[in-house]
């Protein structure tokens, strides 16, 4: 991409991503005590992490089946609590052997 | 009240989620590259935004030359959880964290920096902050800058699988909450029913990334906050997973 097109979008991304982290701690000082604001907060990082990784994560290797193999042993790792770089790692790996293996079953 | 404030301490619990970064980074570094970008273009985003959901969010529209406002709004609405977090993090800082060392702290507060953080007993200080946020800053850079230059070496079965990588990483995120959360279960079911909505509806199809992820999410978040509002006394100790 040419440079000069790229560098207002990452100053605009940069700027906003760093706001949104740094004018909280350095403005509030007091605890919040709007329920409303709080359970809304709250459910936020949920719900954003959720709509990214569906449907997506369908499409994020070559072929869905080999994807959905992946997204079930990242649900099974992550329901028994293993940590995040396990179960990136070894769903990719799940993918991989599934990519690798299926022209032998279809 | 005790201060945790260790730098070499710091830089220790910080190597477990720089590992973790790695990988994700990776992977990240790899998809950004064959979206179109140029490798020294990638490694800024990631030494200067330091988060994964807002990243890979950016990049196709980014590459799609999409409108300014559209990156702003999708980065405002996907990063809007880390203003909780530093919110959070803001109450547990010691009295050795001066003002400036707010600017800079906050510059690498990502989920996982904030969940050890706030894991520690009494209050954090500057030296063990200032250590925790520099070994996953290192392998969040560096992650991303050998994906983006490895990339093109590596067979196409491998850099496909890796993209999984990231999403695995927000399975891990979610599903151990909801596992113990009911709303929350139910509040990313209802987001993925959403989502799959917007992207297999005729009209709705059309919608751009960015605004799909921000609608979504306000939608969800705010429905959920008024039928399973939370105890505030627990706010702080569910946040912290």
């Amino acid at each position: 991409m040419d440079f000069m097109k790229f560098l207002p979008y990452l100053v605009a991304c940069a700027l906003v991503t760093y706001l949104v982290r740094m004018l909280p701690m350095v403005l509030v000082r007091k605890k919040i005590e709007n329920r409303f604001v709080l359970s809304f907060l709250h459910y936020v990082p949920y719900s954003v992490l959720t709509v990214m990784t569906i449907p997506d994560i369908f499409y994020a290797s070559s072929n869905p089946i080999c994807a959905a193999i992946g997204f079930g042993v990242a649900l099974v790792l992550a329901f028994f609590d293993r940590g995040l770089m396990q179960v990136a790692a070894i769903s990719c790996g799940a993918v991989l052997a599934a990519e690798l293996l299926l022209p032998y079953i279809l | 009240m005790t201060e945790t404030n260790s730098f070499k301490k710091g830089i220790f619990d910080g190597i477990p989620i720089a590992l973790g970064y790695l990988t994700v980074s990776f992977a990240f570094g790899i998809s950004a590259c064959e979206a179109g970008l140029t490798i020294i273009e990638v490694l800024l985003i990631s030494m200067t935004n330091v988060t994964s959901a807002g990243q890979l969010a950016a990049v196709p529209i980014m590459a799609a030359g999409g409108s300014i406002i559209e990156l702003c709004g999708a980065q405002l609405v996907i990063n809007m959880r880390y203003s909780l977090m530093s919110v959070s993090l803001s109450q547990k800082l010691g009295k050795s964290v001066r003002l400036r060392d707010r600017f800079l702290i906050s510059f690498v507060n990502t989920d996982e920096v904030f969940a050890v953080a706030s894991a520690q007993s009494g209050t954090v200080g500057k030296k063990y902050l200032y250590g925790l946020i520099l070994t996953p800053y290192l392998g969040w850079s560096t992650g991303t800058l050998l994906g983006a230059a490895a990339g093109n070496i590596l067979p196409q079965v491998v850099v496909s699988a890796l993209s999984l990588a990231i999403y695995g990483m927000f399975v891990a995120i979610v599903t151990p909450v909801a596992k113990k959360s009911r709303s929350v279960a139910l509040c990313a079911i209802f987001s993925a029913g959403l989502s799959c909505l917007f992207r297999y509806t005729p009209f709705l199809s059309k919608i751009p990334s960015g605004f799909v992820i921000m609608i979504c999410a306000l939608v969800a978040s705010a429905l959920f906050a008024l039928i399973f509002p939370i105890d505030p006394q627990n706010a702080e100790e569910r946040e912290e997973k």
